[in-house]
């Protein structure tokens, strides 16, 4: 026990005088969550829109109006002709043209469909599939409204409602952020922790501790044991930014989500110190680390959810700790719920941290060859 | 103090250390001289533990050479490359190893400056260890292999790249460390440190080629020697000279090994003359270790 709190002492006056790697640790979550979080706002608003209206009704005009208070289209211009609406998209002047036929009004009156037509620039994916949902929900809402007029009801006979729950405006900030916490933070443990072992080989300072009686066990929870600390410091200024940027609600237990995330970092660590002692190199372990975090971010569900892969891939996804972890912090974070959902996840990862860590002791021989 | 036997280890197909046997005797200063690559570093370690050699066996104090963990903890080591924490003051690298073998931290002061009253080290107590100089380092470097009050030192090369009056300074301190009674096992590439060792072996390509007391083996050097100062600096002068055994050029003098330094005299001088060279000293000198090696070096060769 003594030697493991000299290892760590010293690890933590290594730490204090790298003032780069410190520096780091910290701006890491700030950068990549301002980054990230302003990124992938998915969501599309004020897509520049051109009018072309032959109709020149107040049943187009009303309809155009629809488009606009929905906030997604901006009619930034008017056009004359079906050319100058395509120039206009072409060009990028606008990427959305809606298109009024001269019997709009007519057909709508006549009860005979009333076409309308929407082009939208499908060259950007986000926007274009944004804006055909828009478009055909603005569609619907506005046919119903005119099919109950008719009909004389006061309401709708079919009331479907959808609500998102845990998310109901569908702001993506709440789904990501949680999600890129767990990712900086199992980045920042894994690569700080790879290296730890092969520095000291390749510094040669390994040399001078291995002919010490230091045991295998207690070199690698003295090098382990200061990372958690930097680990709880990196989720501590993520959520600070999440709550703060993005206003991302804590909807569960602030203090359960500390206390689960202990078992994210310790299987984050054990990855890393793993790879420290199979690495011959500093670079080796670099390139291990990058090697095992790709993986980590396209199959943990991160990206993509992972109900819609390959069955293979969807199996390989069940080894990555973070997999895991992102389920617990969504769930704490944007559900509320508590560690009696969560059992299985906090089991995983212990068993991941058993492995790794029991793996890197056992690997680590106090030889030089 | 230290049995090895029969020691033999390879890396890949290079033999770095070949069948050495070696005895070292309780608090005797024991040299291990060779040129780079001649299989100390790797000796040494295993000595230490630090590698498992392929053949042959360590025996520390008499233990048993299969449990020497124990006996390891009565052994300082000193690598040859510094392996103490540059981003670590002096006093805390010397804390962290105390700690290694559970001292106490008033144990770990005392200790620390019963070295440095001897390593001249105190004033420095908080300087970061990479901004020592080299001599400083090592004497660093040997106060936390001294902080288990080991019997045996195993030192690699501690004085390599250090300036020639710090070298001065740490035989100084090793022969105090060794009057206070304890062995001394030193690896040196300086063949002047050799004469300075009680027991000196002589290991070429991973073999001992001879062991003794400087004394000894400079009786058992069945040649002489002739130190010859001329103009020229053709490292072949002497070559067609059939008296003229071997022959080194020191930057400024040629070592000539000769069976018999009287008949071999005039043959030399008479060589000179005809190649009109002025001699500008010719006399016999008792031979330095680096002769005795340079020679021993070339008959395992020959
Ligand atoms: N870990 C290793 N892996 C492969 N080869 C090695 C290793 N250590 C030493 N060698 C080789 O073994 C031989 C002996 O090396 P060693 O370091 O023991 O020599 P040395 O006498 O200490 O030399 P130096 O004066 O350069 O320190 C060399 O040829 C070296 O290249
Ligand atoms: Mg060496």
């Amino acid at each position: 026990m003594s030697r493991i709190l000299a290892v760590i002492k010293k690890e933590f006056l290594q730490m204090r005088r790298d003032r780069l790697t410190l520096g780091i640790v910290f701006a890491l979550p700030l950068v990549q969550l301002l980054l990230f979080g302003y990124a992938i706002q998915t969501e599309v608003k004020h897509i520049s829109t051109v009018v072309f209206d032959q109709s020149l009704s107040p049943e187009s005009r009303d309809l155009t109006d629809s488009f606009t208070a929905s906030g997604y289209f901006d009619v930034t211009s008017t056009a004359n002709s079906y050319t100058a609406v395509t120039r206009m998209i072409d060009s990028g002047q606008a990427k959305v043209g809606i298109i009024y036929p001269p019997d709009f009004a007519e057909n709508l009156k006549k009860g005979v469909p009333a076409q309308v037509q929407v082009v939208v620039d499908a060259s950007d994916n986000m926007v274009a599939s944004q804006a055909v949902a828009v478009a055909n929900s603005i569609g619907l809402i506005k046919s119903q409204q005119v099919l109950f007029q008719r009909a004389r009801l006061q309401s709708a006979p079919y009331d479907v409602r959808v609500r998102p729950w845990y998310n109901p405006d569908g702001i993506t900030a709440y789904y990501m952020v949680p999600a890129i916490l767990g990712i900086i933070v199992t980045m920042t443990m894994v690569m700080m922790t790879s290296v730890a072992i092969v520095r000291e080989r390749e510094r040669g300072t390994l040399e001078q501790l291995i002919v010490t009686p230091l045991k295998s066990y207690e070199l690698m929870i003295g090098k382990v044991a200061p990372s958690i600390v930097l680990g709880y410091a990196q989720i501590t200024v993520a959520l600070l930014v999440g709550a703060l940027v993005f206003r991302v609600p804590i909807r569960g237990s602030l203090l359960q989500l500390y206390l689960l995330t202990l078992f994210f970092i310790t299987a984050s660590l054990g990855l890393g110190v793993l790879i420290s002692n199979i690495a011959k190199t500093q670079m080796q372990a670099m390139q291990m680390s990058f090697f095992v975090l790709l993986p980590s971010i396209l199959l943990s569900g991160f990206m993509f959810p992972r109900e819609a892969m390959p069955k293979v891939i969807y199996y390989i996804g069940a080894v990555i700790p973070l997999t895991y972890y992102l389920q617990i912090i969504r769930g704490i974070v944007l559900k509320g719920i508590g560690f009696p959902y969560l059992i299985g996840q906090v089991t995983a990862l212990l068993i991941f941290s058993a492995i790794f860590m029991g793996i890197a002791i056992l690997k680590f021989q106090k030889k030089i060859a | 103090m230290i049995r090895i036997a029969n020691i033999t280890k390879a890396f890949g197909g290079n033999i770095a250390v070949n069948d050495v046997s070696l005895h070292v005797k309780k608090q005797e200063i024991f040299g291990l001289v060779g040129p780079d690559g001649a299989g100390k570093t790797t000796l040494l370690r295993v000595v230490c533990g630090l590698i498992t050699p392929d053949r042959g066996a360590v025996s520390i104090m008499g233990s048993d050479p299969q449990r020497l963990e124990g006996a390891r903890e009565n052994l300082g080591y000193m690598p040859q490359r510094f392996s103490l924490y540059g981003d670590l003051t002096v006093m805390e690298n010397i804390s962290f190893f105390g700690s290694m073998y559970k001292l106490s931290r008033q144990a770990i002061r005392e200790r620390a400056e019963e070295v440095f009253a001897v390593t001249k080290l105190s004033g420095f107590e908080h300087r970061l260890a990479d901004n020592l100089s080299g001599g400083m380092k090592q004497k660093l470097a040997l106060t936390c292999a001294m902080i288990t009050r080991p019997g045996i030192l195993v030192l690699d090369e501690p004085t390599y790249g250090v300036d020639p009056e710090s070298r001065k300074d740490f035989w100084k301190i090793l022969y105090r460390l060794n009057q206070e009674g304890r062995t001394i096992l030193v690896t040196t590439p300086y063949m002047d440190e050799a004469e300075l060792c009680h027991t000196v072996a002589f290991i070429n390509q991973g073999r001992v080629i001879k062991a003794g007391s400087p004394l000894q083996l400079k009786r058992d050097f069945p040649y002489q020697l002739l130190e010859v100062m001329v103009g020229s600096r053709d490292p072949d002068l002497f070559r067609s000279l059939d008296l003229v055994l071997d022959s080194s050029f020191y930057g400024d003098k040629y070592h000539l090994v000769v069976a018999d330094a009287a008949a071999a005299r005039p043959a030399v001088i008479d060589h000179l003359a005809r190649l009109n060279i002025p001699v500008l000293r010719l006399l016999q000198i008792a031979p330095t270790m680096e002769d005795i090696f340079v020679s021993l070096a070339e008959q395992e060769v020959g």
